[in-house]
């Protein structure tokens, strides 16, 4: 038994336990890889959004939009710079990156590419 | 001038071997494999599939003169050899849409796979593949919710989902059965489910198992902060008892249900699927009794008409075969089922076996569900084959995690969410796969030992049942 290793995770160690999104098992993406995935979004065509929420909240469907839309956009500059504008807006909030499939009249891809302090 | 009676028997082939007759849009078109008894001749044999399967009988009657049979008639219109396989041959027949009711799968198949079967003219008979004109799709009900929808509901974007099917399969207390889901959950699936001969045995009542598996979910969803679900199987003996059990399951809060289609009948799975989508719930459908259908590659029913069968009649998920796991399926007819699940018009492909276009018009899409025999080392080959919309369900491959089901879980959806940020990085994953993996159990101790515990498995044999090309 001595090598069975215990699952860390419970309702009372939120930073250890609380899970958003895709790539949310895995550590926080590096600014290359935020790149990376930021450029999958526009080659499939798809219209980048970004949205936030205070940690407590992150249940909601609904976070805060931050503007609109980028509809268009295919600059991974641009895009990146908006999700650190709006970072820097809300120091302490989740903020994430979706991917709007208008064709599938749904989300293609979302992830959380700055983490807030879970509660 | 009007027709006059005369009894007797006459060939079949003067009445429903038609090959000049141009196929109508609202044609329900059929592709059988004839195995036909010695010394029958082709046409004769194809005609007599066409007869029995809609207007036809062995003698000629005298109220055939009261209806217009050439208008009523399925007409066989083509015929193909089989690439590989001199024994039998393509027969092609289009039925007129009036023959079946509408929003009916089971009179469809009634027709298409009644009595013919047995017909002594045949050695065997399989069924291949129909065409569901999109005047009669558009008359079925369809899955309740559909791929986009179910991903709102659950908030689950850009990746395949990930389930477990909870094992030993029958034998454990609710309350422990509620355990083992608890622990998956929270170690980071998006489903448990039943097995699917979980029904309300006398050691597990359904009503049990339900309340048990609810608390589980309510403390991973509170745990995680993501949305979880059980599909609770409510196949039972009755159809009345099968709706007990589902308003039970919508009383309590659960997201999602499951229904076995061919053993629970395609009248209770229409039924079930028709109140799932006025009632928001989500419907997994399992496959029980497919292989003895769909196996045998001269005799039976090609999973992929038992694909669209299902479909029509609804379902929201549907197990489709891993291609790398324990079960049967060739790769490339199961992408063609696969498509045939997904997408909202499916081109000719004899590639993939698929004999006709299929349009489905507006009607939503399916998940297939890859389950059994498979584990993290196959995850880059699910990933690559399956794509995002699809659920990749690891048994075996969570419960028998060294650490147990949390961490086995964990493992697997470390893996997938590593396999999709690399092919989203460009990365091609069945090529490097093994680098993908090693790199993310790095940083996750569940990961590497799932890796090193199941390094050796693999299922090698060869498929039973072919795509027909010429390979002998």
């Amino acid at each position: 038994m001595s090598d069975v290793q215990d699952y860390n995770s419970s309702l009372s160690d939120a930073a250890a336990s609380r899970k958003y999104e895709t790539f949310s098992y895995l550590p926080a993406l590096s600014v290359e890889s935020t790149r990376a995935q930021i450029q999958y979004i526009v080659d499939k065509g798809w219209n980048p959004g970004i949205e936030h929420t205070e940690p407590e909240n992150a249940v909601s469907n609904y976070w805060y939009m931050w503007k609109l839309p980028l509809f268009g956009e295919t600059d991974v500059d641009v895009i990146l710079a908006e999700l650190e504008n709006c970072h820097k807006a809300h120091p302490n909030n989740h903020v994430r990156l979706l991917g709007f499939d208008n064709f599938k009249q749904s989300a293609g891809t979302a992830l959380v590419v700055f983490r807030g302090v879970s509660v | 001038m009007a027709k006059t009676y005369s009894a007797g028997v006459k060939e079949y082939r003067e009445t429903y071997w038609t090959p000049d007759y141009t196929v109508k849009d609202t044609d329900l078109l059929a592709c059988f494999k004839i195995t036909p008894q010695d010394g029958v001749p082709r046409e004769e044999v194809a005609a007599a599939v066409a007869a029995e399967s809609s207007t036809g009988t062995w003698t000629t009657v005298w109220t055939d003169l009261l209806t217009d049979l050439d208008y009523y008639k399925g007409r066989c219109y083509a015929i193909e050899d089989v690439p590989g396989d001199d024994t039998c041959f393509y027969a092609f027949v289009a039925y007129p849409i009036d023959l079946f009711e509408e929003g009916s799968v089971v009179n469809v198949l009634t027709s298409l796979v009644g009595n013919v079967f047995g017909f002594k003219a045949l050695r065997a008979l399989r069924l291949e593949d129909i065409r569901f004109p999109i005047a009669y799709v558009m008359t079925c009900n369809g899955p309740p919710q559909g791929i986009q929808v179910e991903r709102d509901i659950l908030n689950k974007y850009g990746r395949p989902l990930l389930g477990c099917t909870i094992k030993p399969k029958l034998g454990l207390s609710a309350k422990n059965y509620g355990r083992a889901c608890y622990e998956g959950l929270r170690g980071g699936l998006d489903f448990t489910k039943d097995d699917e001969n979980v029904n309300s045995q006398p050691f597990m009542r359904w009503r049990h198992r339900f309340d048990f598996v609810m608390e589980a979910i309510h403390k991973a969803e509170a745990e995680t902060g993501e949305r979880k679900g059980h599909y609770l199987n409510v196949t039972a003996p009755t159809a009345d008892e099968m709706m007990r059990r589902a308003e039970y399951a919508k009383e309590i809060g659960a997201p999602i249900i499951m229904h076995d289609y061919l053993t629970g009948g395609l009248s209770a799975n229409t039924q079930l699927a028709q109140w799932c989508q006025n009632n928001g719930m989500l419907l997994h459908i399992h496959r029980a009794m497919h292989a003895v259908l769909d196996r045998n590659p001269h005799h039976g029913i090609h999973f992929r008409v038992l694909t669209k069968v299902l479909r029509l009649s609804g379902g929201d998920h549907l197990h489709s075969g891993t291609v790398v796991g324990k079960l049967e399926g060739d790769r490339d007819a199961t992408l063609g089922w696969i498509d045939i699940m997904r997408d909202s018009y499916i081109k000719e492909d004899r590639s993939r076996g698929i004999f006709f276009d299929q349009d489905w018009g507006a009607m939503p899409g399916v998940i297939p569900v890859a389950s059994g025999g498979i584990h993290v080392w196959h995850m880059p080959a699910l990933v690559s084959i399956f794509g995002d919309d699809s659920c990749l369900q690891f048994g075996g491959g969570t419960l028998g995690h060294p650490w147990g089901n949390a961490a086995g879980a964990a493992a697997n959806r470390v893996a997938v969410e590593a396999c999709v940020e690399a092919r989203n990085s460009g990365v091609e994953l069945e090529k490097e796969g093994k680098d993908i993996l090693t790199k993310a159990a790095a940083h996750s101790p569940e990961l590497k030992i799932a890796m090193e515990t199941w390094k050796e498995i693999k299922f090698e044999f060869d498929t039973v049942d072919k795509i027909d090309v010429a390979h002998k």
